[in-house]
């Protein structure tokens, strides 16, 4: 049995004025139901471009897409980056579901909660208007809205930033989707109402049995909800494994790097951050070899300059975990410290 | 004992707001900050944590003389700066400057590196050592830009290495504190550390004092000495970094300590945590008695009427709670 979202190969480019921006690069992974996927990068390393490419959101014509992304639905399976543009829209919403991280400028201002709630329902549902409110009443009871009955009548102003976000998970739930893409779903959030929106994430996978991609650049989000965890820089995935596996035995410089980098909060002694140099490439014009290369600095103990000339290939370290670097098993126990 | 750089005492700041629609003329205030005292020594770093809407920028800016204070003191070097004009602040800011969160809004567009370093100096009539660009130059390349960049304008860099030059710009004079307001949390992960760590040997270089108001525990904790916790516009616990992160003795302090993610799976599957129920109340119409109590999972009902006061449990431990958490040691 196949996993319920394969991704194979995909490629992302847009055509523009200065050359080819490569956004994301030969990416290939699978998420089941009831699996968390966490998708970690720095800002342009691809992780939001990859997940609107699985959603159809795209323009086809200015955009190109390569590789195929399968869902594998009771009713056979369907390659949303082939598929006709109005077959994957009737897959929106009901099969794959999309929370952004600005709660506020995905709801429209002038509708109210119930009627946006309502609508999202009725696009697959027979049922009249206050059928579709009474179940967005419902929805919105789910995620934990007080006084939902009555708030179904307001509007998105009158929610608070986490309410606003419990609305929004409530849309994306509400046709009772297989697939959820949560988007940075908890950025702009304090961290007490980013704990609430995380449990009510768990829950609700529970819930619906869904499997969820996390987008996101904390990797303490990351530690706390993912089952898997892909690391993406420059476009390309250079890790890709089970959560424990990267945080405790992480097999790319990058990520080795990323995790010396970030303060914890439960670790006082006070020791000085270890920085990654520099800064990430421009996705034009990528150089040559392993781009993350000139902010690497194990990159010159590896032979024959070959991270400078070969680009590495995402080779399986170890049973299920993946890393796209030229280190040996030795250098890179050395690169993690020892571990 | 030596003398604090910053000592504010009571401090208070209160905004204006029309209650009603256009035409009311309701008047209501939204107490930013009611009542806040913080000491700052030299070479200290003081984290001012809080959730949005808590009054830490407000406090940073009022500090400052951004803001008008509404009531309190504000002591800078000794001296009580709270009354004095703008045009008596001005020779005082050079001694204290402020780094913006947002290294694209703070920085003027159509002015160069050069210039946006530069004009501190033309501001305050001072003509450094050696000759401005020269000393330009030196700041630059002691902030990790390359001095060759002088005439380039701020959309030529990086979000990090803007934020350079808001640290270039703080430090120019030579300031004694620096208000640093969220100074790394719109840039990206790899980046914070560069700019923490900057900020960190800047601080020991000069001497520096810092007022970091952030909302991100895990930077606050790594770089801060003191940390002070505020919750709609009140301070609810004041304490040194290891007793505040060991042993926290106020409820909301706990809270926010528990939801702050760990980058590590196994403690964070096994950590307990408190999930605070609701939002943060709106600050126009605080809850009567301790503000925290609509929140707060140990509420009474003397809570709900009576204020509690910031007092010292500890030596150097104060928090204002009626029913504080046991010490753990």
């Amino acid at each position: 049995m196949s996993a319920f979202l394969e991704v194979k190969n995909l490629t992302v480019s847009f055509p523009t004025e200065d050359g080819l921006v490569q956004a994301s690069n030969d990416i290939s992974f699978s998420v089941d139901r009831g699996e968390t996927l966490a998708v970690v990068g720095e800002s342009g390393s691809g992780k939001s471009v990859t997940s609107l490419a699985i959603m159809g959101l795209h323009n086809r014509k200015s955009t190109n897409i390569n590789g195929s992304a399968i869902l594998n639905l009771e009713s056979g399976p369907i390659d949303v980056i082939s598929a006709p543009e109005d077959q994957v829209r009737r897959l929106r919403g009901k099969a794959m579901s999309m929370i952004f991280q600005d709660p506020m400028s995905a709801l429209h201002p002038y509708y109210s909660i119930g009627d946006q709630l309502s609508e999202a329902w009725r696009l697959y549902n027979k049922g009249d208007k206050k059928a579709g409110h009474k179940r967005a009443t419902e929805m919105l009871e789910l995620v934990g809205i007080p006084d939902a009955s009555k708030r179904v009548k307001e509007f998105p102003h009158q929610f608070s930033g986490g309410m606003r976000q419990r609305v929004m998970i409530a849309m994306a739930l509400i046709n009772n989707p297989s697939l959820l893409i949560a988007d940075e779903p908890t950025t702009a959030l304090d961290v007490t109402v980013q704990s609430q929106i995380l449990q009510l994430l768990k829950d609700m996978q529970k819930e619906f049995n869904m499997a969820v991609i996390l987008i996101t650049h904390d990797l303490g989000v990351v530690a706390e909800v993912a089952d898997r965890v892909n690391v993406m820089y420059a476009g390309k995935i250079v890790e890709q494994g089970v959560a424990d596996g990267i945080y405790y035995k992480p097999d790319h410089p990058y990520t080795i790097g990323l995790l010396n980098s970030i303060p914890r909060v439960d670790q006082l002694e006070g020791k000085r951050l270890i920085a990654i140099p520099g800064q990430p490439p421009s996705l034009i014009n990528l150089p040559q070899g392993c781009s993350f290369r000139k902010r690497c600095t194990f990159a010159d103990q590896v032979a024959d300059n070959l991270c400078a000339t070969l680009a590495p290939s995402l080779d399986m370290k170890e049973n299920a975990h993946f890393s796209r670097c030229h280190l040996t098993e030795k250098q890179l126990v050395a690169a993690r410290g020892g571990k | 004992m030596t003398q604090p750089v910053l000592k504010i005492t009571g401090l208070k700041k209160h905004f204006p707001v029309s209650t009603g629609g256009v035409f009311s003329k309701g008047k209501g205030v939204v107490k930013a900050v009611d009542g806040v005292d913080l000491e700052i020594f030299p070479g200290q770093t003081i984290g001012l944590v809080g959730e949005s809407g808590c009054g830490k920028t407000t406090v940073g800016r009022t500090v400052l003389k951004l803001y008008e204070p509404t009531a309190g003191t504000i002591e800078f070097n000794g001296e009580d700066i709270t009354k004095l004009t703008p045009k008596q602040m001005k020779p005082r800011r050079a001694q204290m400057q402020m780094i913006f969160q947002d290294p694209f809004a703070s920085l003027n567009p159509r002015q160069t590196v050069g210039t946006l370093i530069g004009n501190t100096f033309d501001i305050q009539k001072i003509t450094p050592e050696g000759g401005k660009v020269e000393e330009i130059q030196r700041l630059m390349k002691r902030v990790g830009l390359n001095p060759e960049h002088i005439n380039r304008y701020p959309h030529e860099f990086s979000g990090g290495q803007r934020q350079r030059i808001g640290v270039a710009r703080a430090i120019a004079l030579k300031p004694k504190l620096i208000v640093a307001d969220e100074p790394v949390s719109a840039l990206d992960v790899s980046i914070q550390a560069q700019v923490v760590n900057l900020l960190e040997d800047l601080q020991e270089e000069f001497n520096l004092s810092y007022l970091f108001v952030a909302h991100d525990l895990s930077v606050v904790q790594h770089i801060s000495d003191r940390v002070v916790v505020m919750y709609l516009g009140k301070v609810m616990e004041d304490a040194d970094k290891k007793d505040l992160f060991l042993n926290p003795r106020h409820p909301y302090t706990k809270a926010l300590l528990s939801a702050v993610p760990v980058p590590d799976p196994k403690i964070g599957r096994a950590r307990e945590r408190i999930i605070l129920q609701g939002d943060l109340p709106s600050p126009v119409n605080p809850p009567a008695g301790c503000v925290f109590n609509t929140r707060c999972w140990k509420v009474q009902d003397k809570c709900r009427t009576e204020v509690p006061e910031l007092v010292q449990i500890q030596p150097g431990h104060k928090i204002a709670c009626h029913f504080p958490e046991p010490a753990s040691k």
